[in-house]
């Protein structure tokens, strides 16, 4: 096989993200059908669900915040090539972190401390859970895979004994805290809406949104902007360089993972401040690993984290949707469109590069011969 | 074909081991290798020798095919041996024995011999066979070797031999070395070339890759030249001498005159003092070296590539630590003790261009205007502000492309897309831009057109006359020749000697370069 | 005999059951490992193997096509990582991780869509699972004091899928110890170019390998649904694969050591199970979830040098470019 063509830039950053997406799709498709079931309709439904149905768009957005968190987190450390694979559990301690301060602080002090103190134990939290296993590949050698995977084990064995033990609602049976008073409650969106005097459907999006929304914005600040920035991406595209630059290699990987684990902490303002209002078992839901869909797919820029955001939270809310409407798909066939999805714009990410190439070149060999 | 009239092999005899016509290989855009012809008589020790990226270890890999030529045809004792694979050269007899050991390290001998000659699906069954041939090769050629050892924990010189041994397992006629004295001590060289003399008394046909000519002249019958991927010229090893081959080697390249004006050396800006460093695996890579450079002086260092100018550099710029000696430049000082950056040491006000571009000087994925900030994203050209001014930044980068004539002069294409020259005046450009005050410069010219390097060269010379110290480093001689005031020559991480400039010609530096001179006969 | 010497014993049968699947997954990532391929799609293939088998199993009565049926599916998915990771050349941990998202979605789907019973598979008849195989003489064992019961509880007595967990041990270590292709899989997982330069081709190495993997994670998937438990629960495989993956790495990607990690992480599920609530003296309450995450606890230290170093395979993770 001869060296494929160079690919031009927009088929680069455009059509294969989409080929890549479309083969996950399609994958889908097939199964659904294998199932005996129309996977347009599928769609259809789908796609009422998360946008259509009252209240639907809300719900989405909500997940979509979720997804936002923890892909940033992903993104962050892939801009250093490390892979954080971390992130759920970084979450979880993220809850804790912000469970702590509403727990302790809701009962005395007013909202507007208490709810951006506990934005800050939730990322503070979700850093700490990430410092370690950075350290530990920096000094230390250790795979950042497998240790963020251990950490993820760890983290959950760790919340059950905190839950069932020390931070359990006195006189209650199930693994939760009590309930945060409501200065230690993340306003939803329908009531900020309505101070400006729009209604919306009851959902459970929060100000955690405009949160999430203004993570990717710094994120994009600090990626592109700052001179850590720099440093990281240095780092992450020729570690050689970086060194001959006067980078200290070891210190930016560190403070790389102290970052996406702090991202990662933050999505706990969404699940624990915003809806659930308590610390709960396994509120992270496997959203840390959706993360890593989010940014392999957004390609670990904040626009695309943002679409591939709202697309895994449109599959999640519409995905709920197919109970109502099938006796045979459920909202588990979003894990799988998403195990897809991976497989595709992650792991088999350069399988159309060659073959598009080729057809690329072809084509514009044609057009420049017509035009002679 | 051209093959015959560059044998010198009479009719009627054996046919040579190995011919090679018009082979060509090009990796991209770079011509590895083009047009070469070779003829290898059997039963001879047949060196190569050429710089370091003259396309020898790409032609052998070749012959043993790790990789396929585009071009050109390959013959084994005169029958054509389409070799595209290297199980089809362990076919027709070749072995080769690479640069860097193919050995699995917690493996032992045994088992890194017996791989992929296992003599079944168990391993017990081929296992006395291969201890049986592990004996005869010690016993015929001296090569004895504990087989339970393992590879790893083997000096360097015994994991060579079982190189080796991995070759010549097979009943191989024809070896292939590459660089094989690279990492060795000279007793460990020595003992190499008694068993290679012992192999061609056998019949066996050796080819030799290596840049060092004593070891030409000392253990091969002939010697073919290659530079900048072709052959240059086939000698008889009687009928030559190292001047000569050094020669070809370097080549004649129509440099253009440089006009270096006079020099007025000021105060001494860097000493070294008995600088040593070791790599891991314990080869010493820098000995006892010491030197001065003084303002307004640029300070040459010849050398044939990997003779230790690399590590120099690496010390120089704060990237490597020394393991003995001391450092002072600028108010810096580097001792094995005292750790310094590169960052602390561009602060001092040295600026380095690295010998490799591609693996040190830039980040090819990154824009021009990122990369013209690396190692100065700290500092004013990213602007005041805590967060990275993207105007001051390209403005930045726009200057530094109109005064060192960057092309095209667009900031925001990718490195990767600049040709070599262009990517290396862009480097060039970064470093200077803070006129420094002392500077280190390792191959300013390497995979640069002539336009470029002219341009280069005047503005070194520049540099040179605002008073900054300079220590070049360049394995082109003519280079060092054109710009230097005095000349220090490395060899095998050693200081062979410093001489001035008026007193230094190609033949004097030229046998310096392969350890054979000393300073006292050019001072 | 004494209440805590039966106890201790009934400890070790249920550390054995609990080690099983550990140990087939364990044998598995060594071979994909040791070949240079990270394997941590362990999970998935063992949980898509765990639905393969009981469906298989309900539908056609028996527990052997149930396991034929998982190893086929695993070893499918074993495939994909391959294909992934072998001949493009992706992320190996990407390719992982979405075999083990695609299980989760995919055993699921499939599952409502075939049983409509929430995911889970019908509950296996006696004749569709494996049952315990008892050992001759375990009757006249029993009159022998403490021996007996250790015959009978300890050594006999457990499904046929337990068996072929522990001889893969042996197995596999003779694979890889003894034999060409184990001698090759080795030297490919450490230096490949050594293994190219010796005329062997590195990728249809490594694919072997990987689906060796599959098989040995499907044999794991039927023991979960089809003998230590009666039909497919959703999740069953619950992190498993993970902690064999740790065995891998504390056992230093060795069969017996690995083995013996196994036995130590399933015996320390077996005691946290038993601890459960338990006043101990001097520490009072049991830290049961301490001892469920020692062993994630142990692989991090490990991995970092504080209690010996284990060394992965040197090529591990990286695609063979030639």
């Amino acid at each position: 096989m001869s060296a494929a063509p160079p690919l031009p830039r927009w088929a680069d950053l455009y059509l294969l993200p989409a080929l890549n997406l479309l083969a996950a799709f399609i994958v889908c498709g097939l199964i659904v059908l294998a199932i005996g079931e129309n996977p347009f309709t599928a769609l259809g439904v789908m796609l009422k669900g998360a946008f259509v149905f009252p209240g639907s768009l809300g719900y989405t957005l909500y997940y979509t915040t979720n997804f936002i968190f923890t892909g940033l987190a992903v993104a962050v450390a892939f801009h250093a090539m490390m892979f954080n694979i971390g992130g759920e559990g970084q979450a979880y301690l993220g809850g804790l972190g912000a469970g702590l301060v509403s727990l302790s602080l809701a009962p005395v002090l007013p909202g507007l401390i208490v709810i951006p103190l506990a934005v800050a134990g939730a990322a503070l939290f979700g850093a700490l859970w990430g410092i370690v296993p950075g350290y530990l590949q920096a000094k230390r050698g250790s795979h950042i895979v497998i240790t963020t995977i251990m950490f993820n084990f760890i983290a959950a064995s760790l919340m059950v004994w905190l839950l069932a033990g020390p931070l359990i609602e006195p006189g209650q049976m199930s693994p939760q805290t009590p309930k945060f008073e409501p200065s230690g409650q993340m306003p939803s969106m329908q009531w900020l809406l309505g101070l400006a005097g729009i209604e919306i459907a009851s959902s459970p999006l929060n100000l955690s949104f405009l949160l999430a929304l203004a993570a990717l914005f710094v994120f994009w600040i600090l990626i592109w902007k700052t001179r850590l920035g720099y440093e990281i991406r240095t780092v992450g595209q020729n570690p050689d360089a970086a060194h001959y630059a006067g980078i200290n290699v070891p210190r930016v990987i560190i403070i790389t993972l102290a970052i996406s684990g702090a991202f990662a902490g933050l999505m706990a303002t969404n699940e624990i401040l915003g809806v659930q209002h308590k610390v709960l078992l396994n509120f992270t839901a496997g959203h840390g690993f959706t993360g890593i869909a989010v940014a392999l797919m957004g390609r670990n820029h904040p626009v695309g984290i943002f679409l591939a955001s709202l697309l895994f939270g449109a599959l999640y809310q519409g995905g709920a949707e197919l109970d109502f409407e099938f006796q045979s798909i459920t909202r588990e066939m979003v894990l799988m469109i998403q195990g897809m999805i991976i497989l595709f714009s992650g792991a088999l990410v350069y399988m159309f590069n060659p073959p598009a190439a080729r057809l690329i070149a072809r084509f514009a060999a044609r057009r420049e011969a017509a035009n002679v | 074909m051209t093959g015959a009239d560059v044998s010198g092999s009479a009719p009627g005899r054996a046919p040579p081991a190995i011919e090679l016509r018009a082979i060509a290989k090009s990796f991209g855009h770079v011509q590895a290798n083009q047009d070469i012809d070779l003829v290898v008589e059997p039963g001879t020790i047949h060196g190569i020798v050429g710089e370091n990226g003259a396309g020898k270890s790409t032609l052998m890999n070749t012959l043993y095919g790790l990789h396929q030529a585009d071009a050109g045809e390959i013959l084994i004792n005169g029958a054509p041996a389409p070799i595209r694979s290297s199980a089809d050269a362990i076919g027709h007899g070749i072995g080769m024995v690479h640069q860097h050991f193919m050995l699995v390290p917690n493996f032992s001998v045994l088992e890194n011999v017996m791989l992929g000659s296992e003599g079944g699906p168990l391993l017990a069954e081929g296992r006395e066979k291969i201890l049986a041939i592990l004996e005869g090769l010690a016993s015929d050629y001296g090569m004895t070797v504990d087989p339970h050892a393992l590879a790893g924990d083997l000096p360097v010189g015994l994991q060579q031999r079982v190189e080796i041994i991995k070759a010549l397992k097979g009943g191989a006629r024809i070896l292939i070395l590459d660089e094989p004295t690279g990492v060795l001590t000279p007793q460990e060289a020595e003992s190499l070339f008694r068993i290679l003399d012992t192999l061609r008394q056998d019949g066996v046909t050796v080819l030799l890759i290596t840049h060092k000519l004593e070891e030409i002249m000392a253990a091969t019958d002939n010697v073919s030249i290659m530079r900048q991927g072709r052959m240059v010229g086939h000698r008889a090893t009687r009928d030559t001498n190292p001047e000569e081959l050094a020669e070809l080697m370097v080549g004649r390249k129509v440099l253009l005159r440089v006009d270096r004006g006079t020099s007025s050396p000021g105060e001494t800006r860097l000493s070294v003092e008995q600088l040593g460093c070791v790599s891991p695996e314990g080869v010493q890579l820098l000995d006892d070296i010491s030197f001065e450079v003084r303002s307004g002086e640029i300070l040459g260092t010849a050398g044939i590539a990997g003779n230790g100018q690399s590590e120099l550099l690496e010390v120089l710029a704060g990237m490597r630590r020394p393991d003995w000696g001391r450092i002072r430049m600028m108010g810096t000082e580097i001792t094995p003790d005292a750790e310094t950056d590169p960052d602390e040491t561009r602060k001092r006000g040295v600026a380095h261009i690295p010998e490799d571009r591609h693996r040190h000087g830039l980040v090819l994925g990154f824009t021009a205007r990122e990369n013209a900030i690396l190692g100065y994203h700290r500092g004013s050209a990213t602007g005041e502000r805590s967060l990275i001014d993207a105007t001051a930044v390209t403005s930045h980068c726009e200057k530094l492309m109109a005064e060192h004539d960057v092309r095209p002069p667009n900031p925001e294409l990718r490195a990767r897309s600049f040709s070599g020259g262009n990517q290396q005046k862009l480097v060039i450009a970064r470093e200077l831009d803070t006129r420094p005050d002392v500077l280190i410069v390792g191959q300013p010219t390497r995979g640069v057109d002539i336009g470029a390097i002219e341009f280069i060269h005047k503005e070194l010379i520049a540099l040179r006359g605002e008073g900054a110290a300079i220590v070049l480093v360049s394995v082109e001689l003519e280079e060092i020749l054109g710009l230097s005031d005095r000349i220090m020559v490395m060899n095998a991480g050693r200081l062979v000697g410093i001489v001035d400039r008026h007193e230094a010609n190609e033949r004097t530096l030229g046998l310096m370069m392969a350890g054979i001179g000393a300073a006292e006969d050019a001072a | 005999m004494s209440d805590f010497a039966l106890q201790f014993i009934l400890t070790l049968d249920a550390s054995l059951r609990l080690a099983a699947p550990l140990i087939l997954c364990a044998m598995a990532g060594i071979f994909s490992e040791r070949s240079g391929v990270i394997d941590i799609s362990l999970e998935g293939k063992m949980l898509a193997a765990a639905f393969t088998a009981a469906a298989a199993a309900h539908l056609a009565g028996s527990p052997w096509i149930g396991v034929g049926m998982a190893i086929l599916v695993s070893t499918f998915l074993a495939l994909v990582h391959g294909f992934a990771c072998i001949t493009h050349r992706g992320n190996q941990v990407v390719s992982g991780l979405a075999i083990n998202i695609l299980a989760s979605g995919l055993t699921v789907t499939i599952g409502i869509a075939m049983f409509r019973q929430g995911g889970q598979t019908p509950l296996l008849e006696p004749a569709e699972r494996f049952g315990p195989v008892e050992w001759w003489l375990t009757d006249l064992m029993d009159h022998i004091p403490l021996l007996g019961t250790v015959y009978r509880e300890l050594i006999s007595g457990h499904n046929v899928l337990v068996y072929i967990a522990l001889l893969a041990v042996p197995l596999a270590a003779w694979l890889l110890y003894k034999t060409r292709f184990g001698l090759r899989i080795r030297a490919v997982g450490e230096v490949p170019e050594a293994v190219d330069s010796a005329g062997v081709s590195v990728y249809w190495l490594r694919y072997r390998a990987v689906i060796i993997a599959g098989i040995l994670c499907g044999i794991a998937g039927a023991y979960l649904s089809t003998a230590q438990g009666a039909g497919f629960v959703r999740e069953m495989s619950a992190g498993k694969g993970y902690i064999a993956l740790a065995a891998v790495i504390f056992g230093k990607w060795r069969p017996a050591h690995a083995f013996g990690a196994c036995l130590m992480f399933g015996f320390l599920e077996a005691a946290a199970g038993r601890l459960q609530g338990v006043e101990l003296p001097l520490i009072g309450e049991a830290p049961v979830q301490l001892i469920l995450a020692l062993p994630y606890i142990m692989t991090v230290l490990l991995l970092a040098g504080f209690i010996g170093r284990a060394n992965p395979p040197a090529a591990i993770g990286e695609p063979y470019v030639k």
